[in-house]
């Protein structure tokens, strides 16, 4: 019954090109699409990884004032005590109130705008910031506000050119600020700013000579790293009742702060109806094809019944066809989506990733997907009548 | 008396049209003996190739009896009557129904495939057949490349390739021109002086004065059973 098959095939390769064709294109826009897809998602999750890992962001709650009301972290919910208490939580890993504004910064001539954060030490953990050169400042420096300042590559560049920037002194609203540490290099962010474009300082020293604060012991916000994404979802609910019960919110009344997850997990679910509905297309292609071919081979079919052929001989004749078509069209289609693929990573910068899994289910679906669409056709054919069938024209 | 090669008992067919059921044929009973050489004959519409296509197992009869060297073949299940077509009977079509696409060689192996046999055997004995008709050389060409004549004694060679005692053959003539003609009644004489029973559907009279044996259709029944004449000179 093979060589049955796949002599029908080989009879008419136009018609057997054609409805290849429309399954080479489903694999193949699939793979590819998979392919630049999960290139992408890796593309994010480095960016992510390079904002710290299994982060949450504590937000002050917005205020209302007389009907004005502020955005989050307008209003002074949020205290350094408050940071202090979440520290001492099961399966928190590092606990950073931050403060931090864009400011003009100066040194001898140069003055360039940068993002000033002031916080604590656990901050350049949880962002996972590394020194590259000098040291970073410890709780003393917090404690007694001291000018220090981490100078990102940025803004290192900008304001230095090529000096080394330790042991300088910058000028952040006035306050001279020593230069006591470089940090490493880390790139954009998911909104496309420059990380690198930063100045770190202690906490107390941006709130007293920097930003200024009205209501002292207050932060906007804290940022929160848990120690593993397994322990991610308890710590998100410890964190909101012991931020509640400090609060003294009453039940049913709402959070004075925003709890936000850095790096929410990406929706795999699109991708596999995307998938689904591709292959479905080339499928009824197929299905279409094989109708019409069933017409068009009445005759034939008949002269097969008339010489002996049972009905199980021509069913499985035509689906193995259908299979035979759908099986060529998905390597074919493997092929040319793996080579799109790399095309397009030789072409561009795009991260491409093709994975085992998602190949196999593409071929898996595309064969299901060749039998279920090629049975009917396949019944329609076997189900003639010898004696009909001879006299189709 | 030995059994007959085909005996049929009150056979009849009707078809369902939108005036009601037309019976094509009004239940006959025939038997012909092993080895004969019948002509099955009558004006268009008398019933005789809708009688030729019950004999051939293409088509399931209404009402009757049809027995197969003693086996009742009128009551067997699909695919048991695809069983019967590829193995007991060969059969010779009017528009010689070989596969366009298909090289001789192919075609007349077809049957064997449909019967499970090897590939090497296959081919072997569609060479034979091939052969017996004269058409050894053309085994790689397709029907397309060849004359009708030549195509029929293709036709031929693939209804012998699983070595029948029956052969059926519906206006096998009614193609081609009188030369060409004569040569495939040769090869039916030729056959069924091997002891091959052959039953031929013609509205030809030249074309039955081959066969001993002339039965007549009209209007669903059969009206004349009776031995060819031995007077013309181009019987068997």
């Amino acid at each position: 019954m093979l060589g049955e098959a796949w002599h029908a095939m080989g009879a008419n390769r136009m018609r057997t090109a054609l409805t290849m064709l429309g399954m080479v294109i489903g694999v193949g826009s699939v793979v590819l699409m998979m392919a630049i897809g999960q290139g992408a998602q890796y593309a994010v999750a480095q960016t992510i990884s390079t904002m710290g890992s299994n982060l949450y962001i504590v937000i002050s709650g917005s205020t209302s004032t007389g009907g004005v009301r502020s955005g989050g972290g307008g209003g002074p919910t949020l205290t350094v005590a408050d940071a202090e208490a979440i520290a001492a939580l099961d399966g928190v890993l590092n606990v950073a109130p931050v403060h931090q504004g864009t400011q003009q910064i100066v040194h001898g001539p140069n003055n360039w705008s940068s993002t000033v954060v002031g916080t604590t030490p656990p901050y350049l953990e949880a962002r996972a910031w590394t020194i590259t050169d000098g040291y970073p400042f410890g709780e003393s420096d917090v404690r007694s506000a001291t000018r220090v300042a981490l100078i990102g590559q940025t803004a290192a560049t900008n304001l230095f050119g090529a000096e080394d920037p330790l042991g300088q002194t910058i000028r952040i609203r006035q306050s001279p600020f020593l230069v006591i540490g470089v940090l490493g290099k880390k790139g954009q962010n998911l909104d496309g700013r420059d990380q690198d474009d930063t100045v770190i300082i202690p906490l107390t020293t941006a709130q007293r000579k920097v930003f200024g604060n009205p209501f002292p012991g207050t932060v906007r916000l804290i940022m929160v790293q848990a120690n593993s994404p397994e322990s991610m979802p308890a710590v998100e609910t410890s964190v909101t009742a012991l931020l509640r019960q400090r609060h003294r919110l009453r039940d049913g009344q709402d959070n004075d702060f925003f709890l936000r997850n850095l790096a929410a997990a990406a929706d795999s679910a699109a991708e596999t109806t995307r998938v689904m509905s591709v292959l479905l297309v080339g499928g009824i292609g197929i299905m279409n094809i094989m109708l019409v071919s069933v017409t068009e081979r009445t005759r034939e079919i008949g002269i097969r019944l008339a010489i002996g052929a049972r009905r199980k001989d021509i069913l499985s004749q035509f689906l193995l066809e259908a299979l035979m078509i759908s099986v060529a069209g998905c390597l074919i289609g493997l092929v040319l989506g793996l080579g799109g693929a790399l095309l397009v990573n030789s072409l561009t910068d795009m991260a491409i990733v093709v994975s085992g899994a998602a190949v196999l289910v593409a071929f898996g679906v595309a064969a299901s997907i060749g039998i279920f669409f090629g049975y009917y056709p396949a019944h329609r054919a076997a189900a003639l009548d010898p004696i009909e069938a001879l006299r189709h024209q | 008396m030995p059994e007959p090669a085909i005996r049929v008992v009150g056979l009849g067919k009707s078809y369902a049209t939108a005036a009601g059921d037309f019976p094509a044929l009004k239940g006959v009973d025939l038997a012909i003996a092993a080895g004969e050489f019948v002509a099955i004959m009558g004006p268009s519409g008398s019933g005789k190739s809708t009688f030729m296509n019950l004999l051939g197992c293409l088509d399931t009869a209404s009402c009757g009896d049809y027995f197969l060297t003693g086996r009742n073949v009128a009551r067997l299940t699909g695919d048991e009557l695809a069983a019967v077509r590829n193995q007991t009977i060969g059969f010779v079509f009017q528009g010689f129904n070989l596969l366009p696409r298909m090289s001789l060689e192919d075609n007349v192996a077809l049957p064997l495939v449909y019967a499970g046999a090897e590939r090497a055997a296959r081919r072997a004995a569609a060479r034979q057949q091939l052969a017996r008709v004269g058409l050894a050389d053309y085994a790689a060409s397709l029907p397309s490349r060849i004359s009708g004549g030549q195509q029929q004694r293709v036709a031929i060679a693939r209804a012998l390739v699983n070595s029948p005692r029956l052969l059926l053959a519906d206006e096998p003539t009614g193609n081609l021109d009188s030369h060409t003609s004569e040569e495939i009644m040769r090869i039916f004489c030729d056959l069924n002086r091997e002891g091959i029973t052959v039953v031929l559907v013609t509205h030809e009279n030249d074309i039955a004065a081959f066969a001993q044996r002339q039965v007549r259709f009209r209007d669903g029944l059969i009206v004349g059973d009776a031995p060819t004449p031995r007077t013309a000179d181009a019987a068997c």
